[in-house]
């Protein structure tokens, strides 16, 4: 009760404001503050972006000199249909991916959040893919989903003996499932603590009222999760632009071009193919698709996104 | 400006090699044991990167050991990395003018773009000072060091032709005999099927090993004529008819189930494919010859109880290809990084003389089922426990009227990219032959 008495006080100050000198004594502590982080985003966030942005217009192999080329790689990228399917499969692979993870993450945070029995015991498991390397679980799974050596041979499940890596669509799904349980224990771990934060009055508020759990689920824990929705599906999308490591690994972007997202056609035009200055336009491209998900999936959280969603309590 | 820029670049990269390297340091030390700190590759005068996993380590680590000693004021130190991660660094490296002396690589296509951004010496007057180095060397192993008509790289370490294997126990047990010609092979194809056994085992997720197939179909059906018109860039190569009819060879044998159910989800770099030929699942594979290895550590009595059999890769009837001819990789190859110090070149080319094809590393190739690619080491071959196998390789490598080098490494980075893209396509039937054709061809033009 004390935490939501300190949340209310908080939240009726703020508009209140009035002491304008008192907040730019805290603007200038701030500034100052932000200093080293500034720092470390200019030398490695923006010096770097700004390089790619004049390599694009570049030629370049990655041995020998660069040579100004102008709007050329623009215009090959811009007219290549790999480059399409590979915007594609990006976003395919995104939304599929936000489709399976938000719910069974939002429903493990819940039950991780509660009192049940066992329920420490079980959330260590489920938060177990948090600690391998994507590298090592796309290397698990390869040996798992091999046909003649792998998990379903072994046990005897001819069921399971698909041409899971081989086959153009069923690939696509092996990457989802694989993405998602790797993905599912950190939104899981966002929606418990988001779960925490919400005041128990509300939910013996409505049991008073003679809310049953599921109703108490979409009235309370689904509005009161909103941001946390937010967040979870930021992640979830700006990492999806950038999915590369476990496709990397897994498939390599196969089979054919079947598995070959943005990242992974930056990178295999790059340094497999040796040509910087097409793979340096993807990388802008990214950031730019990235930069404005980001921003539209802001919007979504209102105007007001940092004002009190615990009014009355 | 020039001096200042060399001077500073070896100390960022010794700098950057005892970083690297301090995981090595103990195992260095153990492997150089007399010779001390001083031979650590932080205080070496030349540098080389070089690929971890044995055997070739512990050989080079060993080679280089025994020559340092022998040449305390021209010492090598060498790094470890794993391949792949290798491959890219090293291009980085290069590009950043960080590259060790000595540029480890396997010819073709990308040396040929070092060469073109000037980044490696050219060794043709060294080769024509020392004409003992390179007599003693396999001719057939020139041709990928050869950029333009001059040599930018010295061959070295072994010869690895792609040989056709089979499991001599499953072809007894069918009652067949090994394909002589692409019909037998069609025809042996139903016979393993209905026995239950795969005819053809095949990695096709790691797409050169599906490569290698149209490697060889391509010069027995067009000679090696035919790959020389693709590497030379001649328009419209790619949609010969030599080359449409090796491309419609190969679905055909896909389209009859000549390779494994699942054969696009099997890896070669876990050498599942090899594990379905020792382990009695398949009955063929056209693989390289470095498996040997693999398989006589990993398959059990399979290599020693001489059920592992080896041919050369079949006639196709009417082809214009001579039977003697082999694919694969004809050796490895060092370049001279441009930019290095002087004193660490003549250091590199003072280990390319005497140290890297020393007698010690060729008998430990040797011992190691390997074929290097030195001349009149018969006797030595004969002498060894894999007698029958190194010399058919020997045979092979030495015999071959053309040894055509790997097509992802003599083509250009870009075009291999595309090339193994679209075989993979092309084994899983998703593009025609036409199709793959066309695809190709326009690499051509670039």
């Amino acid at each position: 009760m004390t935490t939501t008495a300190a949340t209310r006080t908080a939240a009726s100050r703020a508009p209140a404001g009035g002491a304008s000198e008192h907040r730019s004594v805290k603007t200038g502590s701030v500034a100052w503050m932000a200093i080293p982080a500034v720092a470390f985003f200019v030398l490695f966030g923006a010096v770097p972006l700004i390089g790619t942005l004049v390599l694009s217009f570049t030629q370049w192999d990655g041995i020998g000199a660069i040579q100004w080329l102008g709007g050329g790689n623009w215009v090959s990228i811009m007219t290549d249909p790999v480059m399409y399917k590979a915007l594609g499969l990006t976003f395919g692979i995104m939304i599929f991916s936000w489709l399976v993870q938000t719910p069974i993450s939002l429903l493990l945070g819940v039950f991780t959040a509660g009192t049940q029995k066992y329920r420490a015991f079980l959330a260590v498991l489920y938060f177990l893919p948090l600690l391998m390397s994507a590298a090592a679980i796309s290397i698990a799974y390869k040996a798992l989903l091999d046909p003649n050596f792998g998990l379903a041979a072994s046990l005897g499940i001819p069921f399971l003996i698909q041409n899971w890596l081989g086959d153009p669509t069923l690939v696509l799904f092996v990457v989802i499932f694989v993405l998602s349980w790797m993905y599912v224990p950190f939104h899981s771990l966002l929606y418990q603590g988001g779960v925490q934060q919400i005041p128990r009055s509300m939910y013996e508020a409505a049991s008073i009222d003679g809310a049953g759990t599921v109703r108490q689920f979409f009235s309370i824990t689904l509005p009161q999760l909103k941001y946390t929705i937010i967040t979870s599906s930021t992640l979830m999308v700006v990492g999806s632009m950038t999915a590369f490591d476990l496709i990397f690994v897994l498939t390599g972007g196969g089979p054919g071009n079947s598995t070959r997202v943005l990242a992974l056609d930056m990178y295999l035009r790059g340094f497999r193919a040796n040509q910087m200055g097409p793979a340096s336009a993807i990388a802008v491209l990214i950031v730019l698709i990235g930069l404005g998900l980001a921003l539209f999936l802001r919007r979504l959280g209102g105007k007001d996104a940092n004002s009190s969603q615990m009014e009355g309590l | 400006m020039s001096t200042t820029s060399t001077r500073s670049a070896p100390s960022r990269r010794s700098f950057l090699g005892a970083v690297v390297l301090a995981p090595f340091a103990g195992a260095a030390l153990s492997a150089c044991g007399t010779s001390g700190p001083g031979s650590s590759a932080a205080d070496a005068v030349a540098t080389e990167w070089y690929l971890s996993g044995d055997p070739s380590e512990t050989i080079t680590k060993n080679g280089v050991a025994a020559f340092n000693e022998a040449n305390p004021d021209q010492t090598i130190g060498l790094t470890f990395f794993q391949n792949d991660a290798y491959k890219t660094k090293i291009k980085t490296a290069i590009g950043a003018g960080q590259a060790p002396t000595i540029i480890y690589g396997w010819g073709g296509g990308t040396l040929r773009s070092y060469v073109e951004a000037g980044q490696v010496d050219d060794l043709t007057g060294w080769f024509d000072a020392n004409p003992d180095v390179r007599s003693r060397l396999l001719e057939s192993s020139f041709g990928p060091a050869t950029v333009d008509g001059k040599i930018y790289a010295l061959p070295n370490e072994t010869v690895t032709p792609i040989v056709f294997f089979y499991n001599k126990a499953l072809f007894e047990q069918v009652g067949a005999q090994p394909p002589q010609t692409w019909d037998d092979l069609l025809a042996l194809v139903p016979v393993f099927n209905d026995a239950g056994i795969a005819p053809l085992a095949l990695g096709g997720q790691s797409r050169w090993t599906s490569m290698m197939w149209l490697e060889y179909l391509y010069d027995r059906i067009g000679g090696p004529e035919l790959f020389t018109s693709i590497y030379d860039g001649e328009p419209d190569a790619w949609s010969a008819p030599a080359s449409l009819e090796a491309l419609g060879k190969v679905q055909e044998l896909v389209a009859a189930g000549g390779f494994i159910t699942g054969f696009e989800s099997i890896t070669a770099d876990s050498n599942a494919d090899q594990a379905l030929l020792y382990t009695g699942r398949a009955a063929m594979m056209l693989h390289g010859a470095w498996t040997y290895g693999s398989m006589k550590a990993d398959g059990g009595d399979f290599v020693s109880g001489g059920s592992l059999g080896w041919l050369p890769f079949p006639t196709v009837a009417g082809g214009t290809g001579d039977p003697s001819n082999a694919v694969g990789n004809p050796g490895q190859y060092m370049s001279i990084f441009t930019p290095a110090e002087q004193t660490a070149k003549d250091a590199a080319l003072q280990y390319f003389a005497d140290g890297i094809m020393a007698d010690d590393v060729l008998q430990a190739y040797i011992d190691a089922g390997n074929v290097p690619i030195a001349n009149g080491i018969e006797d030595r071959l004969a002498a060894s426990d894999d007698a029958e196998w190194l010399q058919f390789v020997y045979t092979t490598a030495s015999g071959a009227q053309t040894f055509t080098q790997s097509w992802d490494q003599a083509l250009s980075p870009s075009t291999a990219e595309a090339l193994l893209t679209n075989i993979e396509q092309l084994f899983s039937r998703a593009i025609s032959p036409e199709q793959f054709a066309t695809a190709m061809n326009a690499t051509l033009e670039k």
